[in-house]
């Protein structure tokens, strides 16, 4: 007899793989790139959903196929939670301690850099009567 | 209230992404990282084939030109949102 088509397990490793790359799109959103619960929910349903695969496929393996490429499936997703978490909760955090960097009372140290225009640009340019923000980013690679 | 945002990115990159965002405010261009690393900043080796680069911090410095709000993020992911910055701000009004 044929046995029956084990769709939790496909269904479940495309969601976590969705898991994965859909940061892209969460990062844009400071509610899903502060903490990555849009991306963990991800991972939640495709575990779930890979682990009632599994059970079709090791409970009833006369009904459902599934035994090798479900636990492949399963493993490459749970490599991908892996290096997830790794990056998301591990190397996200490895920011400097920046102990000697300005305190609040302390006079801002001056400085002057060219804009995207050429014009250099000095500290004292950019005291307007409400103050200036200043906000050092990564760059734009 | 005026913003500056600075990077080691150069004034063609600033350019550029000033264009394509709409940035009407100075993107400066710090290429060296010397007033990176005069606020201690710098975040050695996290840029591009490890380049030093800025890690992500924001001040608030008043019209008298002290410093009266820093914000020294733990995750790179975690950023100074806009309210934050807006109460510093009215803070000193």
């Amino acid at each position: 007899m044929k046995r029956k088509w084990n769709w939790p397990l496909w269904v479940g490793f495309v969601v976590a793989v969705g898991g994965l790359f859909s940061y892209e799109y969460f990062v844009r959103f400071p509610i899903t790139r502060d903490f990555p619960w849009a991306n963990l929910l991800l991972f939640g349903i495709g575990a779930a959903l890979l682990l009632i695969g599994l059970f079709r496929a090791f409970g009833r393996p006369q009904v459902y196929r599934g035994k090798v490429f479900g636990a492949i499936l399963a493993a490459i997703a749970f490599f991908l939670f892996g290096f997830f978490s790794y990056e998301i909760f591990y190397v996200l955090r490895q920011v400097p301690r920046s102990a000697q960097a300005p305190e609040v009372g302390e006079r801002a140290r001056n400085f002057s850099l060219p804009d995207q225009n050429g014009t250099q640009i000095a500290l004292g340019d950019l005291l307007s009567p409400n103050g200036v923000v200043l906000i050092f980013y990564r760059g734009h690679w | 209230m005026k913003i500056a945002a600075l990077s080691v990115d150069s004034e063609e990159i600033n350019r550029a992404h000033a264009r394509e965002m709409g940035f009407t405010f100075p993107l400066l261009s710090d290429t060296d990282a010397a007033v990176i690393r005069l606020y201690d900043v710098l975040h050695r080796g996290a840029g591009p084939k490890g380049t030093d680069i800025a890690r992500p911090a924001e001040f608030y410095v008043n019209r008298d030109g002290v410093v009266r709000w820093v914000n020294l993020t733990e995750n790179i992911a975690v950023r100074a949102r806009p309210e934050q910055a807006l109460a510093a701000i009215d803070a000193e009004k």
